[in-house]
């Protein structure tokens, strides 16, 4: 079975009506992906013995609906790796509160997906499975770090997948696959077995095709939870709700900073056009500035590397994954198995981390960013204001190709500018696609103040049903 | 510029308990000198009396009663344990603590 | 040349919760190794800690018996090194924004009294315990990885061993008494590193600073300190210099021993955790706290030497330990004269407990038998002798005395109705006493009330029969 002209309702519906049973759509869905992985390289493990849920109550819309799953939520009995070498043998044996709410809503997981080792890169080449490839053009990326769930609903896979976004981990790959993924406000989505990149920072989201089945999916996986004591109490309202709608007197913000530079011209254009759309349907444009876009990028890799630096300590070979083979010492068992089993990249974010907490580093580094990131969250106070939704390109570019970025780290780092905002504040966020420039997908991000999903779900569905991108299929996989 | 020296690298690195082989020490000191120098920028704003931001909740003080639970069960947490004798976990003899400075 | 010296104390309590600091892991003393663990305690990838809520509770119990200023916001932050005992290379603890500062304890030593002041003290987490075997390996428990500890760093306000150990001996004591923690040392509930260095009389600055940690007993911190004090002096002497280091305290040759030497602080890169959320400690519930804390052992001294009338030496010793106190309260609100109580309890109580290597909490006899027992003794129903029979048994079985003493007929014979015909009996049949009496032969009184005795099978009471007597033979 292939999801390229499917979402949740029409999967529903043909479970409903007997045209297909439950078994039979996770037996077509283990086979589709299958025939697909040899070209995407998406999963990092198929669940082959996945089963759908006893007693499948199909008043509930997602009941039987097969989905992804980033490899870095923890999985109880399916092997969880975040991608690292050092987790390569790792059986999880608890469940991530996000799994346990829709195993509760009965969706059935089928494979846990590819991405950057430890969420930590924007092309998922950071994987020691390899990197995952595009399915609109397979010598291009997929964006990260949830590369592998991007793909893997692009390419028709799945409809739907989890991924997760500490700096864009979720918004880029959608935007380079042409598919929608949303970032949930800091504190929405239970964080319990999600493993930790940036604590501060790290949230899990949903990619699928449609906006739409991204709410349908939030509705699920938001809300309090006793486990995790940065997740909010607030009441979760029906994103679905949203869908639908028009943006008549919408309050939409465009920053100018958001098109500098290092944008390309014709995502400029393309992005340009859809702030068309909004306004030509009743919305109200207002130009704004964000001063400190600029520091964003350093802060973050302040911030995201020195709290990564701690939460990476655990690995040391002890308890559970990668020990070193021939360690005759404690100290060799924690250098030799680290050493051996993380990838460049994460030992460049562990030494960074490290380094910004080290004495005499602290206050130049760690908490001047800890102060940047007040007057980044300050720039955002001020544009909500007055304002419903900030929009602007996901990225600056289409995806690149493979292996064209991956050894200058900066210039990798730069890739995140217009993403990084919105987890240092702890605002949501989507990306939705806007079209294509020379064949490749573009996103259209769209941002909102802080527990307010359902202005982006607003304005991401009626993007959606304006330029009708969902309508194209990927150009890669056509032999 | 903040310099960053071989030295400062594998300094770095033994707190982090990594080790570089010599290419790769100069392949790193290299590269985080250009990272660490991206991230100095940030040394340029001015950040009087401007308060930290270290985490954004929506809560504070969030507590759990005080209500033992018993896992089941031990094996289970150590069926991922390389090397375990008599419900311990085994570790190859342990030289010095406090080697972090 | 005269030296001064400068003493800082660091002490670790464990504080006395069911479950675990961050994760709710039951938290015993001695169970099987890695069973009072769970995912959260073994740093599985993507746990998150839970804060105890008692933990604060008991923290600021501790804080408010020492005078200390309660921090209205708190945060955790991390300590990061790499250990085995360690799971997530991580502590979590309170670096920036500890839980209470500026406190104060009151010492007395040799007669005088002095202030020692609290830095500040914080809540953490313990770690897991490594046992080192001799096959080339260790071998990790995590059952006490996640306990929850308050430190309590002292000002180095102490100028010698004896301050310290007065400090301590009075930290331990407010501490037991709040019921926060067990306070003990041989069970690791309590935990003392101490810091000493010393400079010559007159200078300012302080001298190098020499760390012993983990001291088994107050006793090896006060010879451990006076062995530093000689052995730093000697080396000021000798024109040497005192080296930064830890050391540690040998008990068979009472010297101290280099470990390492420190080459400037170790670099823990302490930052604040993000997976928990800033604490606010609201006025009301530290107000609700201080309401419930138990009576302190001070005002409990008062009242035992000003209103009970008992000896500040026996005061003392009944206020050696929380459930000793307790114990004594409970007895003299059962009725019992608090004299007497005092004297039983530090006497026949104590001796029992020493004899038996038992806690007061671990024996049969409750406070209300141990009342029941003083008041026999003060209404004459029972004599001294039959009281600590009664005693023996009800320790040791738990009976209870007033019913014992009836069903084994122990009840003194007191009932003058029956014991005057017995006096004037008794005095008719042996004329040469009364002889003896007129004579001033006190003996002979005592070869009378042996008769009696015999007579009653010993259960005449003493007292009633020598006033009897004495009557009897002065009308003769």
């Amino acid at each position: 079975m292939n999801y390229l002209n499917e979402n949740i309702e029409s999967l529903h519906k043909k479970l409903k009506d007997g045209e297909i049973t439950a078994d039979q759509l996770t037996q077509d869905t283990l086979k589709g992906i299958k025939e697909l992985e040899p070209k995407l390289n998406a999963m990092i493990t198929v669940v082959d013995d996945a089963k759908p849920a006893q007693n499948l109550d199909l008043s509930n819309e997602l009941a039987g609906i097969p989905i992804a799953i980033k490899d870095n939520i923890i999985t109880n009995g399916i092997k969880t790796t975040a991608a690292s070498h050092i987790l390569y043998n790792y059986m999880p044996v608890y469940d991530a509160t996000v799994i346990s709410k829709l195993k509760d809503a009965q969706m059935t997981i089928v494979g846990k997906a590819n991405m950057d080792e430890f969420a930590m890169g924007s092309s998922s080449e950071n994987s020691y499975y390899g990197a995952p490839k595009n399915p609109w053009d397979l010598t291009r990326v997929t964006g990260g770090s949830s590369g592998g769930s991007a793909a893997a609903v692009a390419s028709g896979e799945v409809v739907a997948a989890l991924g997760s976004d500490t700096g864009g981990s979720v918004r880029q790959p959608a935007a380079f696959n042409g598919i929608f993924g949303i970032k949930p406000t800091y504190g929405r989505v239970s964080r319990w077995g999600l493993i930790a990149f940036a604590s501060s920072l790290d949230q899990i989201g949903v990619m699928t095709k449609r906006a739409a089945d991204s709410a349908k999916i939030l509705n699920v996986i938001a809300g309090a939870d006793e486990h995790d004591s940065t997740v909010s109490e607030k009441e979760v309202p029906d994103f679905t709700a949203a869908i639908g709608k028009d943006v008549k007197g919408l309050h939409v913000a465009v920053p100018e900073e958001y098109f500098g530079e290092g944008v390309e011209p014709a995502v400029k254009d393309l992005i340009n056009e859809q702030i068309k759309v909004l306004e030509d349907n009743g919305a109200i444009i207002n130009k704004v500035q964000l001063p400190h876009t600029k520091y964003v990028v350093p802060d973050y890799y302040i911030i995201a590397s020195s709290e990564a630096s701690s939460n990476l300590q655990r690995y040391d070979g002890i308890r559970y994954g990668y020990r070193a083979k021939d360690a005759k010492n404690l100290l060799d068992v924690y250098v030799k198995s680290r050493s051996e089993a993380f990838g460049d990249e994460v030992k460049r974010r562990i030494m960074l981390g490290t380094f910004a907490l080290s004495a005499g580093s602290y206050d130049r580094f760690f908490r001047q960013a800890a102060k940047v990131r007040t007057l980044i969250c300050e720039d955002f106070d001020k544009i909500f204001a007055e304002n419903d939704v900030i929009v602007g390109p996901t990225t600056p570019t289409p995806a690149f190709k493979i292996d064209s970025s991956i050894k200058d780290p900066l210039k990798m780092y730069a890739n995140d500018i217009l993403t990084i905002s919105a987890n240092m504040a702890g605002i949501p966020a989507a990306s939705v696609p806007a079209g294509l420039v020379d064949g490749m997908p573009v996103g259209f991000q769209i941002m909102a103040k802080r527990f307010d999903e359902s202005s982006i779900f607003q304005v991401a569905d009626f993007i959606e049903r304006q330029n009708k991108f969902y309508e194209k299929t990927p150009t890669g996989l056509e032999d | 510029m903040v310099k960053i020296t071989k030295e400062d690298i594998k300094h770095v690195a033994g707190l982090s308990r990594l080790e570089f082989s010599e290419d790769e020490l100069e392949k790193f000191t290299e590269q985080m000198g250009d990272i660490i120098n991206m991230a100095d920028q940030l040394a340029e704003v001015d950040t009087k009396d401007v308060p930290e931001t270290v985490q954004v909740v929506d809560r504070d003080t969030v507590f759990r009663e005080d209500k033992p639970e018993h896992w089941e069960t031990r094996e289970e947490l150590m069926e991922n344990v390389p090397e375990k004798a008599d419900g311990y976990i085994k570790v190859p003899v342990i030289i010095d603590k406090d080697d972090n400075a | 040349m005269n030296f001064k010296s400068t003493i800082g104390l660091e002490v670790h309590f464990e504080l006395k919760t069911k479950s675990k600091i961050f994760s709710p892991s039951p938290v015993s003393y001695g169970a099987p190794v890695n069973t009072e663990t769970n995912v959260i305690d073994w740093a599985m990838p993507g746990v998150l800690p839970k804060l105890n809520k008692d933990v604060y509770r008991l923290g600021i119990m501790v804080a408010l018996a020492t005078h200390s200023h309660i921090l209205p916001t708190t945060h955790f932050d991390r300590k990061n090194y790499f250990y085995p005992d360690n799971p997530k290379a991580y502590q979590i603890t309170q670096f920036f924004q500890p839980l209470a500062r500026d406190g104060y304890i009151e010492v007395e030593v040799r007669g005088k009294k002095k202030r020692i002041g609290i830095h500040e003290m914080h809540i953490e987490e313990d770690a897991g315990k490594n046992t080192h075997g001799t096959n080339g390996y260790s071998y990790v428990d995590l059952n006490r990885q996640g306990v929850p500890l308050l430190e309590v760093v002292s000002e180095p306000d102490m100028e010698d061993p004896e301050e310290a150990y007065a400090y301590l001996t009075k930290l331990r004591q407010i501490v037991q008494f709040t019921g926060a923690s067990d306070v003990k040392m041989e069970e690791g509930s309590m935990r003392v590193d101490t810091n000493i260095s010393i400079r010559p009389a007159g200078q300012k600055e302080l001298g190098n600073k020499v760390e012993m940690k983990n001291l088994n007993s107050f006793d090896h911190v006060r010879r451990s300190l006076a062995y530093e004090e000689q052995r730093q002096q000697q080396v000021l002497l000798s024109g040497g210099r005192v080296q930064v280091s830890t050391r540690r305290f040998d008990d068979a040759t009472g010297k101290t021993v280099l470990e390492r030497v420190k080459e400037g602080d170790a670099d823990y890169r302490y930052f604040p955790e993000p997976d928990i959320a800033p604490d606010h400690i609201s006025q009301e519930w530290i107000d609700e706290i201080e309401a419930s804390l138990p009576e302190s052992p001070f005002a409990r001294r008062k009242r035992y030497v000003e209103e009970y009338g008992i000896k500040e030496y026996d005061a003392d010793v009944i206020l050696q330990t929380k459930e000793s106190s307790d114990f004594y309260d409970a007895t003299v609100a059962a009725g019992a004269d608090p004299k007497l109580a005092a004297n039983w309890l530090n006497t026949q109580v104590n001796g029992y407990l020493n004899e038996e290597q038992v806690e007061i909490q671990d024996i049969k006899l409750t406070p209300e038998n141990l009342a029941q027992i003083i008041k026999m003794i003060k209404d004459g129903t029972i004599s001294s002798k039959i009281a600590k029979k009664v005693f023996k048994e009800s320790i040791e079985n738990g009976t209870d005395p007033k019913k014992y003493v009836e069903d084994k007929g122990m009840v003194q014979l007191s009932d003058l109705s029956v014991l005057e015909p017995m006096v004037k009996k008794v005095v008719d049949a042996n004329p040469q006493s009364v002889e003896d009496f007129k004579n001033g032969k006190d003996r002979a009184i005592g070869f009378l009330v042996g008769q009696i005795m015999k007579e009653t099978r010993g259960k005449a009471n003493p007292k009633v029969v020598n006033e009897l007597l004495n009557k009897e033979l002065q009308s003769r």
